[in-house]
């Protein structure tokens, strides 16, 4: 598969989770494990362009495919407009929630126009965060909506 | 997660001849559910057949039905044109299946196939009298829904698209579970020119079940007035932490209400 632009090419045994092909084959530890019940929405990356949760996925069932995750959107030191938003309007406390937030919330934005405060929330139904109560986390996501329209 | 072996099958009929060799083996559609059950380890199959190379996607309109490919995903399903136009119930009921990371995943044919007492498909399949198509026949919804968790498939069996007759009117209303997403009660309500058909998911102790005395009393009035209080038993429901048979009974009331309001 092809991982933040680059070439992955492993052997796994068959019952690995993308989340640990990603974490401890490619040392790709931005993307967190946050439950065992597929329901935290932390290990969220894009494959090809799409948000999912990796735990709930086999790396084989990925053989092919175009992942990107955290390490993966910035532009060199350029923080992608989704992780300067969260940057800039405190869309975090203890943080371990923000990768999958930020990977969940650019398909949302990259997807939808127009979006209105419930919408996103709505839409983050997939990700559970246990500090902020979200409001910031909202605000972020209005503030990156804007630039990258 | 226990040790298993994986493999992707490119079409149904090998993927058949795949899992009749395996001990115990199942077939992976969006793993939505079956992925977080093995991750539990409350499943451990020697064998995982992918099904997602063998080409069941697709949403055709058939005339007086539309049928969808077993492997359409929550997400093709919502945004499908046709079905907006032929059942915008189905579209509406599948933009609200768990979270837009599981619609983006999860299947029509995994999530039928899995009969979850609490999912949203059975009350679609049940409500408008779907059918289900395998590569080895067609199986009408009341014969394929037996039970939790339970279809008439048999082992090598594998559901390659549904069917949908179109109804003058439908719409589905559930009350999610605000943890899970699934259905605390979900109602299916669909309106055809020769009677009303009334499905309940999420609170049947034996999974999605037809409400017969409702249906007669909208056959009577199609009108949310026409669910009176005491309408609904709570007699065969579902009681469990997070709600009661009563409270179920209850729910299915309102949620009916609100289905016959959204139906216009």
């Amino acid at each position: 598969m092809n991982v933040n632009g680059n070439s992955a090419t492993h052997e796994v045994p068959d019952n690995t989770l993308l989340v640990t092909f990603l974490r401890e084959t490619l040392g790709l530890t931005g993307t967190h494990v946050g439950c065992d019940t597929s329901q935290c929405g932390a290990c969220i990356v894009h494959l090809n362009g799409e948000s999912v949760k990796s735990c709930s996925l086999f790396a084989a069932q990925a053989d092919g495919a175009t992942i990107t995750t955290i390490e993966g959107i910035a532009d060199g030191d350029t923080l992608h407009p989704m992780q300067q938003a969260f940057h800039e309007n405190h869309g975090l406390q203890c943080g371990f929630c923000t990768p999958g937030m930020v990977m969940s919330a650019i398909e949302l934005v990259t997807k939808n126009k127009n979006l209105t405060e419930r919408d996103i929330r709505e839409g983050l139904e997939g990700n559970i965060c246990r500090c902020t109560g979200y409001h910031n986390i909202v605000k972020s996501i209005q503030a990156a909506a804007e630039k990258m329209s | 997660m226990y040790s298993t072996k994986y493999v992707k099958a490119t079409n149904v009929n090998k993927a058949a001849s795949i899992i009749a060799d395996a001990e115990d083996g199942k077939f992976l559609a969006g793993g939505m559910t079956l992925i977080p059950t093995l991750k539990q380890r409350l499943a451990s199959p020697d064998l995982i057949i992918d099904l997602s190379d063998c080409k069941l996607t697709g949403i055709e309109d058939e005339g007086a039905s539309i049928r969808i490919g077993a492997m359409s995903r929550h997400i093709d399903v919502a945004e499908s044109v046709l079905v907006q136009n032929a059942i915008p119930a189905i579209a509406n009921l599948a933009s609200q299946i768990g979270d837009r990371q599981v619609r983006n995943r999860g299947t029509i044919g995994g999530s039928l196939a899995n009969n979850d007492p609490a999912a949203c498909y059975p009350s679609a399949l049940l409500g408008l009298g779907g059918t289900i198509h395998t590569q080895n026949r067609s199986i009408l919804a009341e014969d394929f829904l037996t039970g939790m968790f339970e279809t008439d498939l048999e082992e090598d069996e594998i559901i390659i698209g549904i069917s949908f007759p179109k109804p003058d009117k439908a719409a589905y209303v559930k009350f999610p579970n605000p943890a899970s997403r699934y259905a605390m009660v979900g109602v299916f309500v669909a309106k055809f020119s020769d009677g009303v058909r009334v499905a309940v998911t999420g609170a049947g102790e034996d999974g999605v079940f037809r409400a017969s005395n409702i249906e007669a009393a909208l056959d009577e009035s199609f009108k949310a007035n026409s669910i009176i209080d005491g309408l609904v038993s709570a007699d065969n429901l579902m009681s469990d932490i997070h709600a009661s048979a009563e409270y179920r009974a209850h729910l299915i009331g309102e949620m009916t209400r609100r289905a016959v309001i959204a139906c216009g």
